[in-house]
């Protein structure tokens, strides 16, 4: 029996010696009827890294997360958690994970601190250590003189911050996080990244799911999740300088007609107002994306200053999703 | 150890979730209470009181007689006079009474020649009580009759009148009641007080009711409030959760026990018999089996709503065929065996023995092995179907 060893967060260095990735699925696959939530998701995080999964709502983050807990069994495919599978192991996969679920869940009617007991004895913490991790979370966490305040009264920042300390609370190895900052204000989000950045520097992986850009730009490695597929990933940097040239902005003092007219230009994939600018993704193929654009503008007779930008996360995400819409659509056409 | 220390806390949860839920504390404390009394008072098998109303064609001193006696057993109360037969019948149809008294004209002769059956009932028999009830006047003594005439003949006839067909009401023949050979020695309720008989059933009435819906929804309040997710994602064990979740409602359970025999003592003065242990020990192992119920039902419903629905499917059989509502030995052979395999039935004759007739747990154990057969059914697919999954 290997007990969880203890997190000390100065001492240890940031990626512990890896003994093979903390997971690694092969099309792994979870339909619900003859829908399929998740569809052929191959995925690998190293140990002792942040990873993202940046997704809408619906893209399959939660059901992905759930097979990697053992909660829901994987249709077709494999993953392995830790060395684990998930399908045979999951009693041994959860000793040494922790979760966040997307809602909240602790207990509304209990205190913070009969909370964190609970899970402390609930995850198995020795009586000795249980005290004392328990405050040295609530400290950590600013929830010192919440202690003996019923949850349910608690802000959504507080809570936040407590279902983080319920997930850590017995130093799990691997941290899976659900859209952890859904109901935080930006000030909050940015103090929990934070956080999260000191659990990972004490060599947990996290892997976290986020709708938010910012959050997902933060992340060492990154899944693009689309429909239940994968539909990118590697380094949130690398991505976006991988679209190239792609991205172009135009300064103009008639926006919306420019965008009505860029919208119909072949080449753009898409165009979104920002303030007076407008923010233009170009398709794979074009050799001069500010020549495409200037052409456009050109031929609806409209005037604007267009410029080269660096490509964001943003962008790669709306490439690779209009990228399969526009593959469906020729399809069903076809 | 640190499964019993997770089993304790889980137990510890949920006792403290269950001080400061004001609702559901005082649901169990309040559901036996109101339950007891509103039942305890209303449900009475012993019917008295029935709508009555005498057509005297003879009017003699013999058959004022007959009807001060009849009024005299409370059984009828005679709210009228009709003018002959037919105006019965007719009052009788419109639901007016539910008995009528026809004395002919013959009467006096009748009696002195000590003919059998001088006067005759007529009874809705729409309502099979009422029917019950009525026999008892039939069975009344004449005064002034020879013992040996007494002794064969009941004084009034008896005519059961069918409603269930209304367009020949009164095709039904008269129904002779034959003369009482037995004396009735009513042993164990000799004043025949239904709230004595009906607490020790009431008990497990209520209990299934509150077992099976309190254990179904601690469990299905988690998975609603999504604290279930975040607990079997944990090394928590199926059966460490199921126990600590158990564990509180027996002693709800007790608590409730408790509540409603000191309250059949102290209103309706039904006597314990027997062993208060025996009580509690039978008690016990019902309310264990009635969780087993709660639980499997928890694996079924997704939300507290639904676990309400299921624990009904439940209770209405219990109490229809355990032989509280109706009894057992008059049901059809397939019935019983539903009722046998119900707990509620073993409960209620076991509570009947200990409470009234003063029996003890050995002498009515062998209604113990039904409940513990249906707690180990119910508890191995209730672990079979607990996953700690969520498909």
């Amino acid at each position: 029996m290997q007990e969880n060893p203890p997190l000390q967060h100065s001492t240890t260095p940031s990626l512990q010696p890896s003994d093979g990735p903390a997971i690694e699925a092969h099309g792994l696959t979870r339909r619900f009827g003859h829908v399929a939530a998740v569809d052929a998701l191959d995925l690998t995080v190293e140990r002792g890294r942040i990873h993202g999964f940046l997704g809408p709502n619906g893209s399959g983050k939660t059901t992905t997360l759930r097979m990697l807990c053992g909660l829901l069994r994987p249709s077709a495919g494999t993953a392995k958690v830790l060395g684990m599978d998930v399908a045979h192991e999951a009693e041994a996969i959860r000793r040494q994970i922790g979760y966040m679920t997307q809602r909240f869940s602790l207990y509304e009617d209990l205190t913070v601190i009969e909370n964190l007991e609970f899970v402390a004895v609930v995850q198995g913490l020795p009586a000795k250590k249980r005290r004392l991790r328990v405050d040295e979370l609530l400290g950590r966490y600013g929830l010192n003189d919440r202690r003996r305040q019923i949850v349910g009264t608690l802000s959504g920042g507080e809570r936040q911050r407590l279902a983080l300390s319920a997930a850590v609370l017995h130093e799990p190895k691997l941290l899976f996080l659900d859209e952890p900052t859904a109901a935080v204000d930006p000030q909050n989000r940015r103090d929990f990244w934070e956080s999260l950045f000191d659990i990972s520097d004490g060599g947990t992986t996290i892997l976290v799911s986020t709708h938010y850009m910012d959050e997902a730009e933060r992340c060492h490695s990154l899944s693009i999740l689309d429909v239940g597929r994968l539909a990118a990933s590697g380094r949130p940097r690398r991505l976006a300088e991988a679209l190239g040239q792609r991205v172009v902005e135009v300064e103009t003092a008639t926006p919306r007609e420019a965008q009505t007219a860029l919208h119909r230009a072949a080449g753009v994939l898409s165009v979104a107002q920002i303030g007076t600018h407008l923010h233009i993704l170009v398709d794979e193929g074009a050799s001069d994306p500010v020549g495409v654009v200037t052409a456009a503008l050109r031929d609806a007779g409209l005037k604007g200053q267009v410029t080269s930008a660096r490509p964001g996360l943003e962008d790669v995400f709306v490439a690779v999703t209009i990228a399969r819409r526009k593959r469906e659509a020729e399809r069903s056409a076809a | 150890m640190n499964s019993l220390r997770r089993l304790f806390a889980i137990m510890q949860k949920e006792f403290r979730q269950l001080k400061r839920d004001r609702v559901s504390f005082g649901m169990i404390v309040m559901i036996p209470l109101i339950q007891l009394t509103i039942f305890g008072y209303a449900i009475n098998s012993d019917v008295r009181h029935l709508r009555a109303a005498v057509s005297d064609e003879s009017r003699t001193d013999l058959s004022r007689e007959l009807i001060a006696m009849v009024q005299q057993t409370q059984v009828v109360d005679i709210v009228g006079a009709a003018s002959g037969p037919r105006e019965l019948e007719q009052w009788l149809k419109e639901g007016r009474i539910s008995v009528g008294i026809v004395i002919p004209f013959d009467y006096a002769r009748r009696v002195e020649r000590g003919e059998s059956q001088p006067a005759q009932l007529l009874v809705d028999g729409s309502d099979p009580i009422v029917g019950q009830a009525a026999v008892q006047v039939a069975q009344l003594r004449l005064p002034g009759v020879k013992a040996s005439a007494a002794s064969r003949n009941a004084a009034v006839e008896e005519r059961t009148h069918s409603f269930s067909t209304a367009v020949v009401p009164f095709n039904v023949p008269p129904i002779a009641i034959s003369v009482p050979a037995f004396e009735i020695r009513l042993d164990y309720n000799p004043e025949r007080i239904s709230a004595v008989s009906i607490v020790p059933a009431l008990l497990g009435v209520i209990l299934t009711m509150t077992m099976v819906l309190f254990t179904a929804v601690a469990i299905v309040r988690e998975r609603e409030r999504g604290t279930l997710e975040m607990l079997i994602t944990t090394p928590v064990r199926t059966a460490e959760l199921m126990i600590g979740k158990i564990v509180p409602c027996i002693g709800v359970g007790l608590v409730q026990i408790s509540i409603i025999l000191g309250l059949g003592v102290v209103l309706f003065h039904v006597p314990i018999r027997g062993s208060l242990v025996d009580l509690y020990i039978a008690g016990l192992a019902f309310i264990i089996a009635n969780l087993t119920m709660g639980l499997l039902n928890s694996t079924f419903a997704q939300n507290q709503f639904q676990a309400m629905q299921l624990t009904f499917f439940f209770f209405l059989p219990s109490i229809l065929l355990s032989g509280f509502m109706f009894p057992f030995d008059g049901m059809p052979v397939p019935a019983q065996w539903i009722g046998e395999m119900l707990p509620l039935t073993h409960f209620n004759r076991m509570s009947r023995g200990i409470l009234l007739r003063g029996a003890t747990l050995a002498e009515v154990g062998r209604d113990l092995w039904p409940m513990a057969a249906f707690f180990g059914v119910m508890m191995s697919v209730v672990l079979l179907r607990f996953r700690k999954r969520l498909d």
